[in-house]
This record gives structure tokens, sequence and C-alpha cells, in this order.
């Protein structure tokens, strides 16, 4: 039997189709729940238009999402380098399957042209194809072996430091994220990242990606909601291993790194003036969260 | 057995030790207008000289003849650098007896460590960064230097310290204003008269002495560019919290709490020794010390009487002896401190061990100790003692052992005794510090980068590696 629509035949031409909206939630340990808090935020077009409610993250769900980054990081950072730049290419295949998505959700939160939004969305493909081929080739340039005067083996090589605290760019939804993101987890850290508060979409969608990348759960943990209530006790979180305050707020940053202190937690300070995501990124990124281990033995019969 | 040693001491005469001592700044030793202090040999308590303290004032002094000289200094072809710096290392070489017997006078280690290992380390480090000084092109971090160096050291091994912040300094092109410890100044001013013999150009290095309170006004000094410490993890949180929001560069090598695994396989002989080498080294004063034995429990009965059997043939006493293996603790202070941590092990429940050993009647003496039934939880296995305390622990299978290294805030090294490579390398891959050491233990070359994971510090230095911290990158 066919089935057939009972709506009449004028009826269904005077409707127009009612749009499913999103529900944008956060992305903490390879899922996507609410705010444990409840709560959510207003999100706004350039225009100042509705967009959607984003789920307004809480201490307990950054508290969540660094268990969820300690949790990954011993299958991560163990995981062989080539695995992690497979992954990492697997995102930007997923990435350029949905440019369209991207390119439309970018003009509706900069309000910058169509054609500027692909290229946008073009740049952070190409970054993620960049910084998946570093994975298997950043310790051959930042290790080294050692010629040490006596008979010994002497190896220096890169490690991970653990688990990374990002405050994302407010300026650079997509390109922007995507810049501080994989440099961190390429080299086998996991992290926590605090979305743009004013154009969080993209972050979430970009969730979407990460989660069909075969990139496993936690790896990367994606909080929308303010900067200000949320970096603070990501930076005085004791099993954090370090924090990139690219996005933070002159004021917010210094708070940040005092509190980081407590810790010694590796520190990214936010930049003097406007960075261009465009430009060659360089290994800064990756190399400020990578420890260096030197491992000594015996040359000998 | 013990065998019976003549006295053997090292001449004293060949270090001329005066009565007071200035700081050094622009080229010049000069009076501080801070309170003065004594510095004492460890070993007898006498007083060895006065020692001039900076004020606010004197530090800032300082930081503008750093400031000044580093005009030429960074503008200075970095060929011509490397050639002031080859002729530091071959004056340190040429005046290395007097640089040992001064170091062992006012640190208290014995004459045969700052003789065999700290003095020739020093020159090496010299030598080595001389060599970079015209190379930086090749290495990776750019060639601009950052500026003037605050850098604050220890006394544990205070010329080596020195060594390690001055000569990468130096040979990328920056200036340094540096705060040796208050107890142990002496081998630093010793060094200031060396840049002199050395003509190299005035305010490219100062020196300024005092206690914390000198260090912190470096640390805060504005027109300083980079800040280097080596020193507690407690004072390292309060200069990475200093340095907040300004654009100081900082490197920080701090305390740790070092495990020194022993597999049922290792060799039992070689792994004594690097047990002794690895706490009782220095007097257990380094921050690198495998101060926590972890030992498979198949195997600990008969190590931890081999270890026993050996620590009674170590020799306590005169630091200027050549015979003598573990010296004097290097101040009251600390001495304070081990005793007090070694009580709180007592009261915890760990059964403490020391060898029949005389100690001296003056001075601060510790003896070579070994707690066993030590938990996780105890403080002594928690907490850094530099002193000669060993905390001992069992583990059964190999991840259990790397679980209990790694539980702990601090990382800057480890130790690994097996015969098979495959679980070395297995164990090495998995142990959160800076540094491993297989089959060897307490190994330093200038070659070789050292520094902390987590609150061990950050940066590296020696090697490459330690170029960075002075290079604006």
């Amino acid at each position: 039997m066919v089935w057939r629509p009972t709506l009449p035949r004028d009826a269904r031409e005077s409707v127009e189709r009612l749009a499913v909206r999103k529900t944008y939630k956060l992305f903490i340990g390879g899922a996507f729940p609410r705010s444990e808090s409840g709560r959510s935020y207003a999100v706004t077009s350039s225009k100042g238009e509705f967009l959607a409610n984003a789920s307004k993250a809480s201490r307990k769900d950054a508290r969540d999402a660094v268990v969820a980054a300690r949790k990954a990081f011993g299958g991560w950072s163990g995981a062989t380098a080539y695995n992690r730049g497979q992954v990492i290419y697997r995102i930007a295949e997923m990435l350029e399957g949905r440019r369209a998505q991207f390119a439309a959700e970018l003009v509706a939160a900069d309000g910058v042209s169509a054609k500027k939004a692909g290229e946008l969305v073009d740049a952070a493909v190409d970054r993620l194809v960049w910084y998946a081929g570093w994975s298997d080739k950043i310790s051959a340039i930042r290790g080294s072996a050692n010629p040490v005067a006596g008979p010994y083996f002497n190896l220096s090589s890169t490690e991970p430091t653990g688990v990374v605290a990002v405050v994302a760019p407010p300026m650079g939804p997509l390109l922007g994220l995507v810049s501080v993101v994989v440099p961190v987890i390429v080299t086998g850290n996991t992290c926590v990242v605090v979305a743009s508060g004013r154009a969080p979409l993209p972050s979430v969608t970009l969730a979407e990606v990460l989660a069909t990348s075969d990139l496993p759960g936690g790896v990367v943990n994606i909080l929308t909601g303010d900067a200000a209530e949320l970096a603070p006790w990501l930076a005085g979180h004791m099993d954090v291993n370090g924090i990139d305050l690219t996005g933070a707020a002159p004021e917010l940053a210094v708070a940040c790194e005092q509190l980081a202190a407590e810790n010694l937690k590796r520190v990214i300070r936010p930049p003097d003036g406007e960075i261009d995501w465009l430009a060659d990124p360089g290994t800064g990124r990756m190399t400020a969260f990578l420890e260096t281990k030197t491992v000594w033995h015996p040359i000998g019969v | 057995m013990m065998f019976e040693y003549a006295p053997a001491p090292e001449s004293r005469d060949i270090v001329d030790i005066r009565s007071s001592y200035g700081m050094f700044v622009d080229g010049d030793f000069v009076d501080g207008t801070g309170p003065s202090f004594k510095t004492i040999n460890p070993a007898t308590e006498e007083p060895l000289a006065e020692i001039a303290g900076a004020s606010a004032e004197d530090v800032d002094r300082a930081v503008q003849a750093a400031r000044k000289a580093f005009a030429v200094w960074s503008a200075m072809p970095g060929a011509e650098r490397a050639k002031y710096l080859f002729r530091i290392a071959r004056i340190i070489q040429e005046r290395a007896r007097e640089l040992a017997v001064l170091e062992s006078l006012d640190n208290g280690k014995p004459i045969r460590e700052s003789r065999d290992v700290d003095l020739p380390l020093v020159a090496a480090h010299f030598f080595y960064y001389a060599g970079w000084a015209d190379k930086l092109e090749y290495a990776g971090y750019g060639t601009r230097p950052i500026g003037v160096a605050g850098q604050v050291i220890p006394w544990n091994f205070p010329l080596l310290m020195l060594a390690w912040k001055v000569a990468p300094a130096l040979a990328c092109g920056n200036t340094v204003v540096l705060k040796p410890a208050e107890t142990t100044p002496l081998t630093a001013l010793l060094f200031a008269e060396i840049c002199r013999q050395a003509d190299l150009p005035p305010g490219v290095v100062n020196i300024v002495t005092g206690a914390g309170d000198v260090g912190a006004a470096v640390v805060a000094h504005p027109d300083v560019n980079k800040v280097a410490f080596t020193g507690s993890t407690e004072v390292g949180r309060l200069i990475a919290r200093n340095v907040a929001g300004t654009a100081k560069k900082l490197t920080l090598e701090l305390g740790g709490k070092a495990a020194n695994i022993v597999y049922a396989d290792a060799a039992i002989d070689q792994a004594v020794e690097g047990i002794v080498n690895g706490i009782f080294f220095n007097q257990g004063h380094v921050c690198c010390a495998g101060s926590r034995l972890l030992v498979q429990e198949s195997v600990a009965g008969e190590l931890l009487e081999s270890l026993k059997r050996r620590l009674g043939t170590l020799r306590l006493g005169d630091p200027l002896d050549k015979n003598t293996d573990i010296g004097a603790i290097n101040s009251a202070a600390q001495l304070a401190k081990i005793r007090e941590l070694s009580e709180i092990g007592d009261q915890e429940g760990a059964e403490r061990w020391s060898p029949p050993c005389a100690i001296p009647e003056r001075g601060y003496w510790f003896p070579p100790t070994v707690f066993t039934g030590v938990a996780q939880s105890h403080r002594i296995a928690r907490e850094e003692i530099f002193g000669p305390v060993l905390s001992v622990l069992t583990f059964r299978t190999p991840e259990e052992a790397v679980q209990k290294a790694n539980n702990t805030p601090y990382g800057l090294s480890a130790g690994v005794w097996t015969e098979k490579a495959s679980l070395m390398l297995w164990t090495a891959d998995r142990l959160r510090a800076g540094v491993v050491w297989s089959n060897t233990f307490n190994r330093f070359d200038p070659a070789s980068p050292f520094g902390g994971y987590k609150e061990s510090g950050y940066g590296r230095e020696g090697g490459r590696h330690g170029l960075e911290a002075y290079l604006a990158t």
C-alpha cells in the first residue's frame, strides 16, 4: 500500500514548512549534554536577530569536562602519532563535507559575505590538514640525540603536557577555534575549550564534526557560555596542566594566569593585538604544551 | 667492615677568603645599602665572610647597568661573545681547585664532589654554550635575545646553577642580574672576579647578594625581561603569580620527589650503587634526588640488606677530606626541616634506620637515613625532604610501579633499574618526568636538557633546548 499525504492540495500549498531547529548543547566526553545548571542564553546574529539558545555552562560542567579530558588522556597520548594524524585529517574531511553549513553559520554570526565565509571554512579545513601532518614530525624537530661526554645513550623526545584548558578567541568562531584547539590535541594533549561566548554556534557544529571523525570521546570538550565565569575555574583546577588564554580579555587573563600559578600550569598569554588567523601559525601553539623527556642509559658490554 | 683512613684534607690555603665582600655591579665590587650578612661554613659553624646586602635601590642599579650593557652585548657579533665565554670557561678550569675548595667550605659538600662533579660541569657548561653564541640561527629558536635576565639560584650547587643560568643567557646576547643564595654567595663572587679577569664588558654580569627579598626585587623589577629561577616549588608559585600579566618570559626548575624503580631482574649491586648515588649524593640536597625507592616485592629483602651493608661504608665528616662521602647539611634551617620531616616519618609509622655513624660535634649533620614500611600517604613519601633520607616502598607489577611513581605533583626525574630493555623503555615512556635515568642516576651534561613536568616547573636547561629560554621566540 502506498502512503499518501492526507492534507488537501490547496492547504499544502498555503503552509510554509516549519524548520526543525537544532538544540545547541555542550560537548563533554563525546556526548552532547545540556548544562547541568539548566541555564541557556540567547545567541544573536551580527544584526541582533535571535539565532538560538545556547547552553550556558557552569562550574560543574567545566569540572565534568576536565574529568572527561583526563580520562581520555591516556588513550590519546598513547595512540601512535600516525593514528592521531589520521584522525585530525579525518576531521578535515568531515569539515569539508559540511562546508555550506559552516559558511551559513559564519554569515549569520559575523555578517561576513558568503564568499568570505567560504574562504574562512576552507582555511579551517586547510589548517586541520596542516596540523595533521605535524603529529609524527614535531618530535623529530623538537627532540634530539644528545652528545654527552660519557658512555651514555641520551635521547630527548617530546611528550604532551596533559589536560589543557583553551579560552577560544571571541572573534573567528570557526577558524580561530580550530587554530587554537588542533595544535593542542595533535601532539596528544586533551582539552577543555571555552568557545566564543559571542558566537558559540559554530563550535557546537564543530563538535558534531569531531563526534563523527573517530576522535575518541573526551579528547576535545567544548563549553559554551561566559568565559569570564568559566575560565577561572579551569585556571585554578589542579588537574589541568596548561591553559591557553588567547581569547581571554586582559583583566581575565591576568586573573587566570595568577590562578594558574597554583599548580604551575603552562600558560599562553593573550596576544598584544588582533591575531591574523589566516597567517602561518608556526609551531608555537604546539610547543607551548609539550614537555621534553630525556632518557639516559649506559652503553657497555 | 669499615677501614680506618688517615685524614686526607684538601688544603684550604689555595683559596684566599676576604673578610668582607661587596656586590658586583657594572663591573665593580660595590657596597650594598641593605643589611649585610655573614656566610658560614656549615661543617664548623665558623663565619667565613661578611657579605654586602642589596637593597631595592641596589637591585635597580644592577638592572640599569645590565640594561646599558645589553645595548653593547646584544649588538656584538656572536663569535666575539663566544670568545668571552670560552675565556671564562678556561679561567674556571685554571682556578678549578680554588673554586672547588671555596664551594665545599661555603656549602658543606664533600671536596670529592665539588672537585670531580661540580667544577668540571661548570667549565663544560661555559664551553658548551660558548659554542652556540655564533650558531643560534641553526638552533631553531630565532636569534633575538630577550634583554635583561633576572636569575635567582639555590644553595645546593651554587656555582653549577650559576653556570646553568649565566652561560646560555650570555651566549644568546642577554645580560644578567643574578642573585645567589644567601648561604652560598662566595663562589658567585669569585666568579665575578673571573668575569673581570676575562675583561667581560661591565654590566653584562651583575651579582646582587642577600636573602629572599632581594630575589623578589630582581623578579619584580619592571625592566627585567626574563626571569629564571631554580629553587622550591613554593617560591616558584609566588614567582609565577608575580610575573602574571607582564611580558616577562619565565622558566622554573623546582622541587622533585623522584621515584627510583628497581625491578626484580635488575643487577642488584649496580642498583644499590645507583640508589646511594641517587639519594646520598650532595647530602640529598638535589632537586632530582631519587628520594622514593620503589622496589619490586620479590627482591626487596635482598636489596635492602645490600643497601644497608653499603650505607655502612659511607664516611660522613669533614667536607674537605678527600675520603668523605657525606658532607654537612647546608644550614641550620635545612637541618631543622630534615629533622622535622624525619620525625613525622617516625610518627606516621615508618621504620627509620641509619648506619652507625659518628656525628661531628660542631656543624650541621644528618646521617644517611632509610625509612622502610612507607605508604604513599606518608608525608615522607610525598614531600621533598631535600636531605639524605630515603623512603622505601614496594610494588608487585610494572603497572603498579608506574602508578606509584607518577602519584606525585612533581615530575622532575625518575630512575629505572632492569636488565630488560623493552621493560625499561615501556617504563620510561610512562613516567611523567623530565629526566629518566635507566641503570644509572644523577648524571648531568651540558648537552643534555634538564627540567621538569607538572609542579617541578617548566623550561629546559642544557642542550639546544636550553637556548629557548633566552631567545625571544
